[in-house]
């Protein structure tokens, strides 16, 4: 089976991989890029625990094929910190003990920011409605939309 | 040296605060390594063929061609792994079926390959024939005298002759005279109750990666409850010494009790054995709804008699479980714990274990608790309501409490139901109006909690900081909250110790993360340890002064001379003793082996308020509150993230989540679309107020707090719908087209 040629930038660094047609870009991301960070919980678009960027938009990996990649700018969990400094939302985070077991915080953390960049004042209701394709089987989400309403509010106050 | 043991309320410098958690980091920045994270040289991929019957015998398995396959380095059945002891034997047949499938989803055989295209296609190429046979799914239908049998010759004495052999053990709960008790009451209300099964729902599939050799030695890398757990069921299965195994635990992307056995794990091993090289397996979604957890699926008759006045005179509740394809339903802690708030003269209760054609349910959060709280609750609000008294008025007058004989059995030392009642009393959320359509209810729980097998391991570096080793996974805050308890004993800052999850090589047995055990019986065990090492380097100041062991003292991170007459020394601290102990005796460490009892029971009572929508029976969960005895809050901030979790499973269990099966037996609704979860926007707040009433049998009064939570909600949610709704709901779930419809019967 002959496999793929893709080019594409991963947390800004340009990245080439070969991939199998059928292979998702979370299969990509995990199994040939070391990407762990990216979750699998369903494979079928349902828990968000995927959650990547591709040019800015906010997607579920496993339901995109890592050939598509190509010529993209993608983002993952391990693209939200720069060097030692957290993003916000991470440090806050673990401030408010926004998660407990942490599997699905990687993809919540990444759809956040997705918000955040595009609404940097948020109501209750939209956070909720933003996340609602990322599940949560720990928290009971209430720390978690604590803790992105929190952010939202020290980053308008930061800018 | 003198520990001070005297019982006037401690001040905590530590414990009680909300430090960030020492693995935060990692699992924001998605560096922590999860089951699934893991690779090793030359892995291959392990896949498992299920069963695509709910009941069938297995007349033939050919795995000629599979082996062939280019690429496929092993292929397993349930002939590799020969007889297996008794007390795995169960285990073993879930794993890898023997004669019969008897589930849909049930493991038939593995393969592993270089590739997962090349395991896929392997799997395909399996031949197995099938003598299709009929199945049941449903409860009582299991027990009814002609219904497919799942087992010849499992069911136990306790059960009369004549009933069908899924039926596999009965147990009776209580004391007093029932009938006695119904005849004081001016009313009795009996109905009969139902719930679906439901899943652990955890985010993280299970996941392993094996090795094994020819020498017998093995390594094992699991995300699981309890890796000591996973390396004695799998030595045990594989016929290994416990010693040569070794298992390291993952992080774990939640479990709930759907972690606390096996599944994969002896196959990868016995694929890795067969193949000589590492394996790695991953389930998919739907290989963890069809064929891990879930929990039973019951039906429950209650008839309980009350006076005008308020007094429960009697209270009996028969309940059956099926708890899928074996032995083992959650049924008697249903049974024991339904009636356990409430001191009643006259209770009891009937537990039936049955089996049907469902995969073998596994531990979910107070494992039996919420499905008989939903029915004792219900039937108790019901009565409340009938003679317009306050159903938290009706509560505290029945209460338990301290000297209080429970429904099965014990009698209760200090207990803090009164206390979350009386809570629930004062809070606003108990007098704030209601629109239209909308209803509250109130629900009380209990759990036993549990304690186990423990070990803690505490060391001193040279320089003095502090590193604890624990043998039971993190699943939402254990690391920080041993951190600060081991910080808070030795009387250093918290940053000053890191707690790691040792391997099964680095540590005796210990217990699985379940039971809500580990705050309190790792906790004992580490601050046990903590004491140890402060002893030995109150030793070795004294030996440093040249003065009695018995005159020295530990106080704020150093030893100290305990008084004027001990002589007058200028304090030793743990860096200043960690780094001469070259000289007095060699490195330091405390360690602390335990069978921990003592668990203090706990209790919880929920408030919600709910709207339900009259023309499409849906309902909205419109404000929660949570009131639990936690003990002592060690990290409240991951008290609250328990109490809320739990409710919110429990609101899922309620309105949502259910395990729905065709005619045909097939598990119909597979994966997160059909099997729907609670998600953000369906939900308000989780309010929490959390209660300390400590817990005698812990150093520091702690109790577990991770199982209370989900055991009110299914009662109080019903109890709110049904005021909403007009309507007694008593199957659960409560989804639009069942309220609809009992709201349309109702006229």
């Amino acid at each position: 089976m002959s496999r793929i040629h893709v080019t594409t930038k991963i947390n800004g660094d340009e990245t080439e991989f070969l991939c199998e047609a059928e292979a998702t870009l979370l299969d990509v991301l995990r199994d040939e890029l070391g990407l762990t960070g990216t979750k699998e919980g369903c494979g079928t678009g349902d828990c968000g625990a995927c959650s990547v960027t591709v040019d800015g938009r906010l997607v579920c990996s496993c339901l995109m094929l890592g050939a598509e990649a190509e010529g993209r700018e993608i983002t993952t969990i391990e693209g939200m910190a720069t060097g030692e400094t957290l993003h916000p939302l991470q440090k806050k985070f673990i401030e408010m003990a926004a998660l407990q077991c942490g599997i699905c915080t990687p993809g919540i953390l990444v759809a956040a920011k997705s918000l955040l960049e595009r609404n940097p004042d948020p109501s209750e209701e939209e956070v909720r409605y933003w996340l609602a394709g990322n599940l949560c089987r720990c928290t009971g989400y209430d720390k978690i939309i604590r803790a992105v309403l929190d952010t939202a509010a020290d980053m308008r106050r930061a800018s | 040296m003198a520990l001070d043991d005297s019982k006037k309320p401690r001040e905590f410098k530590i414990v009680g605060t909300r430090p960030d958690r020492p693995d935060g980091i990692d699992k924001v920045t998605g560096r922590a390594r999860f089951g699934a994270d893991m690779v090793a040289p030359g892995m291959l991929t392990g896949r498992i063929l299920r069963s695509p019957h709910a009941h069938a015998r297995i007349k033939r398995i050919d795995t000629s061609k599979a082996e062939s396959l280019p690429g496929v380095k092993a292929v397993v059945t349930r002939v590799d792994f020969g007889a297996v002891p008794d007390h795995v034997a169960d285990i073993m047949d879930n794993c890898m079926a023997g004669e019969k499938a008897l589930y849909d989803g049930h493991a038939i055989a593995a393969v592993a390959a270089i590739s997962p295209a090349v395991a896929r296609h392997a799997l395909k190429l399996i031949e197995v024939d099938y003598e299709v046979l009929p199945h049941v799914t449903d409860v009582d239908e299991a027990m009814k005298p002609g219904a497919p049998v799942l087992h010849e010759g499992r069911q136990e004495e306790t059960v009369p002759k004549g009933m069908s052999g899924n039926v596999i053990a009965r147990a009776e709960f209580g004391h007093g005279d029932i009938e006695a008790g119904l005849k004081q009451a001016d009313r009795v209300v009996e109905r009969t109750y139902r719930t679906a099964a439901t899943h652990q729902g955890y985010i993280e599939p299970h996941a392993c990666l094996a090795t094994m050799g020819a020498d017998g030695q093995g390594d094992l890398w699991v995300c699981t409850q309890g890796h000591y757990m996973v390396r004695n069921t799998c030595a045990a299965i594989l016929g290994l010494e416990q010693g040569q195994l070794r298992v390291t635990a993952s992080e774990i992307g939640g479990g709930f009790g759907g972690k606390t056995t096996v599944f994969l794990e002896p196959v990868a091993l016995m694929l890795a054995k067969k193949s000589g090289r590492p394996v790695k397996m991953v389930m998919s979604r739907s290989e963890v709804l069809r064929a891990t957890g879930p929990t039973s699926s019951t039906s429950i008759d209650v008839k309980i008699g009350m006076t005008k006045e308020g007094r429960i005179t009697a209270g009996f509740a028969e309940l059956r479980y099926q708890g899928g394809a074996w032995p083992g339903s959650p049924v008697n802690m249903g049974a024991m714990s339904g009636f356990a708030p409430y001191d009643l003269e006259n209770v009891k209760t009937v537990g039936w274990d049955v089996v049907t054609n469902r995969p073998k349910a596994a531990a979910y959060r107070a494992p039996g608790a919420p499905m008989a709280a939903f029915a004792i609750e219900s039937a108790i609000d019901e009565l409340a309501k009938g003679f317009g008294l306050d159903p938290l008025a009706v509560r505290l007058m029945n209460g338990a409490d301290e000297g209080t004989k429970s429904s099965y059995g014990p009698t209760y030392p200090a207990i803090g139901l009164k206390a979350t009642l009386e809570a629930a009393r004062k809070h606003p959320h108990w007098t704030a109006p209601l629109g239209k359509n909308q209803g509250r209810g109130v629900a009380c729980g209990f759990w036993f909690n549990f304690g186990g097998d423990t070990c803690v391991s505490l060391n001193i570096t040279p320089d003095g900081t502090v590193t604890v080793s624990e043998g039971n996974p993190d699943i939402g805050g254990s690391r920080a909250s041993m951190t600060m308890m081991a910080a808070e004993e030795l009387g250093i800052p918290y940053d000053q110790v890191r707690t790691i999850i040792a391997d099964t090589g680095s540590l005796g047995q210990n217990e699985v993360t379940d039971g809500s055990r580990v705050t309190f019986a790792v906790g004992l065990a580490t601050i046990e340890a903590a004491r140890a090492a402060k002893r030995e380097m109150c030793r070795r100041a004294a030996m440093i002064w040249d003065i009695d062991e018995d005159a020295v003292e530990w106080e704020d991170g150093a030893a100290r001379p305990a008084g004027p007459n001990a002589g007058k020394f200028p304090p030793m601290t743990i860096k200043e003793i960690a780094a001469v102990a070259s000289n007095t005796g060699g490195p330091i460490a405390g360690h602390h082996e335990v069978t921990a009892e003592g668990a203090g029971v706990s209790f919880a009572t929920h408030m919600v308020d709910v709207e339900v929508d009259p023309e499409t029976g849906a309902t909205k969960i419109l404000r929660y509150t949570v009131f639990q005895d936690a003990g002592k809050a060690v990290h409240p901030s991951y008290v609250e993230g328990q109490f809320q979790g739990g409710a919110v499973q429990g609101i899922g269990w309620a309105l949502n989540e259910e395990y729905i099966y065709g005619e045909d037996g097939i598990l119909q609704n597979a994966g997160f679309l059909d099997y729907r979860i609670p998600v953000a926007s369906d939900l308000p707040m989780i309010d929490t107020v959390i209660l300390e009433i400590p817990n005698p049998g812990h150093p520091y009064g702690v109790r577990g707090v991770g199982e209370t939570s989900i055991v009110p909600p299914l009662a109080a949610i019903a109890n709110a719908v049904s005021a909403a709704a007009g309507v007694r709901m008593t199957q659960l779930p409560m989804s639009p087209p069942r309220v609809l419809a009992a709201i349309q019967a109702d006229g």
